[in-house]
C-alpha cells in the first residue's frame, strides 16, 4: 500500500488533464444508448409480446377508426333482422334487436379502451404520488398511507363497485372515476418499495447536498429511476380494468344502453334461447375481451422482462 | 499539502447521532443504534482530516451529518462561526448546500443513470440560480476538463464510463458550486488500486489549487497515511485517537490505535510491528458497552475501563486519545 502511495512524490505538470492515463478511453463513435432504445429492443425478442403490441394496436386502431369501418349504425334497431346470422351485410350477425354486432363491437372497444386507459391514468397517477410520497418520506407517513392502502385492498373490490355505482347513476366517466379511486393501491406499493430503495441511492444524497428541493428530487431525480416497473403495473392493469368494466356492464351496472360496450353486449346475450339459437351474440364481444386483455397481459409481461437489467 | 494554521472551519462540539428502530404497527420506537456518540473534533482551514474506523464506526454517519444529509439527535457543528446542527433545510439552502460538498464512494450509484453528465454537473448551478445557460455551460466544460475528461463528455450518460472516470465526474460536481469544505466518503474504496493513486493526486492538486479543506474518510490506513494532514481515528461511534498524522503512525497511543497500526505490512527494511490481535466481534452500536466502548476487546484494559467512559484530552500538545492509560 505505501509502496504504490509514497512513489508519486513529484507533483504533476498542470494542466491536471495529463495525468490522466483513463481519460477519453469511452467511445465518442456509438450514440448514447438510452434506457427507452435498450427496453424497446429487449422488447423486440420477445416474440408473444410483439404478437401482443400489434393485435392491441390493432384494436385500438380500429376503435378509432369505428366511424369510417363501421357498417352500420351501432344503435339502429332493425327488427326485421333480429339475431341474423353473420353474412356480408352483417359479417358478425346481429343481435337481438337486429343491431349490427361488427359495428357495435366497434363502437364498444371505444368504450371498453377509453374506461380501460383513462382510470389507469388516474390510478397511476395517484398511486406514484402516494407511493412516492410514503417511500421519500417514510416513518409516520408512510406508515399512515400504507395503512390506507392495506384497508382498502381488503374492500372486496366488485361489490364496493356495485354499491358505489348504484348510489351513484352508472355512466362512463363515473365508472372511470371509481376504478381510478379503487386501482391505484397497487402502484402505490409499487412505487414506494422503488422509492424507498431509490432514496438511499448517492444521487439522490447528492442531490440533496447540493441543496435540492424534495419536490425536484422526487419528480427528476427518483421518478424517470421507477418509470419502468410503474409502466409495467399500468399495462397490466389496463386489462384488469377492461375485465371489470365489462363484469359490471354484464351485470347491468357498467356502461348504459344503448351506448355500446363490451360488457353490455354480453349483458344483451344472456338468456338461454339467445346462447342456444345465436351462438355469434355472446362469442364475439367475449373473444374481444378475451384477445384485449390477454394482449395487454403479454405486452406488459414483454415490458417487465425489458426493464428487468438482469434480463440481458 | 502543508500544515495549516490553527483556523477553524468547522468544529464539531459532542456530535451525536441515533438512529431510532422503529417497529410495529405504527412504527414506534423501540430503540436506538448510536452511531455517532459524542464525538468533538476541529477541522483546520485548508488541510486534510482523515478519518478511520472499520466498518460500522459511525465515520460515514458523522460525515453525512456533518453535511446535514442527517439531522444530528445532539451536538453542535460550528461552521464558519455558526451552528448548522438544527438549522432548518430552507436556511441550509443558502449556505451550507453551497459551501459544503460530498464526493461518495460508489461511482456507480453516484450519478443518475437518466442523466447526462453536463445535467448532472449543471443541475448545481441551476438549484442556486448562478450565472446564465451560456456561463454555467462554460463552467461545466471548465471543469470536466479540470478533472481529466473530454468536453464532449457532456453530451454522454454515465454508463458510458469507467469507475474511476465517474469519481472524477463526481469530483467534478463537487466542485461546480465552487465549496470551501469537502466531505468526501471513501471516495477510492470502490476503485482498482492503479485508478485509487491518480484519483488521490487529483483530489491533492484541487486541493491546492482551489485551496479547499477536505475531510477525508476512508478505511483504508494507507491512503489515509497518504492524504491526510491528521487524523482521527474512530470505534464505535466516538473518537479514541486524534494527532498529526506523523505522531499517529510513528506513536499511536490508543490501544486500538496501536492494533490497527500493527497490521498495515510493511516494505523493505522497515521491521513489522507485533501483530496485535483484538479478540472477538465490535458490539452492537445499539447496545455499546458501559464505560470504554474498547474495553471489551482492549488487551490493556483494567477495572476503571468497564465503568468509567474516557474523555478525548490532550496527552500531549495536538494529540488527543480518549484512554484511562494517559490520563
Amino acid at each position: 500500500m505505501h509502496h504504490r502511495t509514497e512513489a508519486r512524490q513529484h507533483k504533476p505538470a498542470k494542466p491536471l488533464s495529463t495525468n490522466t492515463l483513463e481519460a477519453g478511453a469511452h467511445r465518442h463513435d456509438a450514440r448514447p444508448d438510452t434506457l427507452a432504445k435498450r427496453v424497446l429492443s429487449q422488447f423486440l425478442k420477445n416474440k408473444l409480446a410483439v404478437f401482443g403490441a400489434v393485435i392491441l394496436l390493432l384494436v385500438i386502431s380500429a376503435a378509432i377508426l369505428a366511424p369510417f369501418i363501421a357498417p352500420h349504425d351501432p344503435s339502429k334497431i332493425n327488427l326485421l333482422q333480429r339475431l341474423a346470422a353473420p353474412s356480408l351485410e352483417f359479417p358478425l350477425g346481429t343481435d337481438i334487436y337486429g343491431r349490427d354486432i361488427f359495428s357495435r363491437i366497434l363502437y364498444g372497444a371505444q368504450i371498453s379502451l377509453l374506461v380501460g386507459f383513462a382510470s389507469m391514468a388516474g390510478a397511476v397517477m395517484i398511486g406514484t404520488i402516494v407511493g412516492a410520497l410514503a417511500g421519500y418520506y417514510g416513518g409516520k407517513t408512510d406508515a399512515f398511507l400504507m395503512r390506507v392502502v392495506d384497508v382498502l385492498v381488503s374492500f372486496p373490490n366488485i361489490f364496493l363497485l356495485i354499491t358505489i355505482i348504484s348510489i351513484f347513476r352508472p355512466g362512463v366517466d363515473k365508472l372511470i372515476f371509481v376504478f381510478a379511486l379503487f386501482s391505484w393501491m397497487t402502484t402505490a406499493r409499487l412505487v414506494r418499495g422503488e422509492f424507498l430503495s431509490l432514496k438511499k441511492r448517492e444521487y439522490v444524497l447528492a442531490a440533496k447536498t447540493v441543496g435540492m428541493s424534495d419536490w425536484r428530487i422526487i419528480f427528476s431525480e427518483m421518478l424517470p429511476n421507477a418509470i419502468g416497473p410503474i409502466i409495467v403495473t399500468a399495462t397490466l392493469g389496463v386489462g384488469h380494468i377492461i375485465i371489470a368494466e365489462s363484469a359490471l356492464s354484464f351485470l347491468g351496472l357498467g356502461v348504459q344502453p344503448p351506448t355500446p360496450s363490451w360488457g353490455n353486449m354480453l349483458h344483451d346475450a344472456q338468456g338461454y334461447s339467445v346462447m342456444r339459437t345465436a351462438w355469434w351474440v355472446p362469442f364475439f364481444p367475449g373473444l374481444m375481451i378475451f384477445v384485449t386483455v390477454l394482449c395487454f397481459n403479454f405486452v406488459g409481461d414483454g415490458l417487465r422482462d425489458a426493464f428487468d437489467p438482469n434480463m440481458k | 499539502m502543508t500544515m495549516a494554521v490553527a483556523d477553524p472551519i468547522v468544529d464539531v462540539r459532542r456530535l451525536k447521532k441515533y438512529f431510532p428502530i422503529r417497529t410495529g404497527l405504527w412504527q414506534r420506537t423501540t430503540g436506538y443504534v448510536k452511531a455517532v456518540n459524542g464525538i468533538s473534533f476541529t477541522v483546520r482551514k485548508g488541510e486534510t482530516l482523515g478519518l478511520v474506523g472499520e466498518s460500522g464506526c459511525g465515520k460515514s454517519t458523522a460525515g453525512r451529518t456533518m453535511i446535514r444529509l442527517y439531522k444530528p439527535t445532539e451536538g453542535q457543528i460550528i461552521y464558519k462561526g455558526k451552528d448548522i446542527a438544527h438549522l432548518p433545510e430552507s436556511e441550509l439552502r443558502t449556505s451550507v448546500r453551497r459551501e459544503i460538498q460530498m464526493i461518495f464512494q460508489d461511482p456507480f450509484a453516484s450519478l443518475n443513470p437518466r442523466k447526462t453528465l453536463g445535467t448532472i454537473l449543471e443541475e448545481p448551478l441551476k438549484v442556486h440560480r448562478q450565472f446564465s445557460t451560456k456561463e454555467r455551460q462554460e463552467r461545466v466544460v471548465h471543469l470536466l476538463e479540470k478533472v481529466g475528461l473530454k468536453r464532449e463528455s457532456i453530451h454522454h450518460y454515465p454508463h458510458e464510463f469507467s469507475g474511476g472516470q465517474r469519481q472524477r465526474v463526481g469530483i467534478a460536481r463537487a466542485l461546480v458550486l465552487n465549496p470551501s469544505f469537502i466531505i468526501a466518503d471513501e471516495p477510492v474504496s470502490a476503485l482498482d488500486v492503479s485508478v485509487q493513486a491518480q484519483v488521490i493526486n487529483l483530489l491533492k492538486d484541487l486541493q491546492e489549487e482551489y485551496e479547499l479543506t477536505y475531510l477525508f474518510i476512508s478505511h483504508d490506513l494507507g491512503v489515509i497515511r497518504h492524504v491526510a494532514d491528521r487524523v482521527g481515528v474512530m470505534y464505535l461511534g466516538q473518537m479514541m485517537e486524534l494527532a498529526d498524522k506523523k505522531k499517529i503512525y510513528a506513536t499511536p497511543l490508543h490501544p486500538y490505535t496501536q492494533s490497527l497500526m500493527s497490521a498495515i505490512p510493511r516494505v523493505g527494511r522497515h521491521k513489522q510491528r507485533e501483530r496485535i490481535i483484538l479478540r472477538g466481534e465490535v458490539p452492537s452500536p445499539s447496545d455499546p458497552p458501559q464505560g470504554c466502548v474498547f474495553h471489551t476487546r482492549c488487551p490493556q484494559a483494567f477495572a476503571d475501563c468497564k465503568h468509567v467512559r474516557p474523555q478525548l484530552k490532550a496527552y500531549q500538545p495536538g494529540h488527543y486519545v480518549a484512554c484511562h492509560l494517559y490520563h
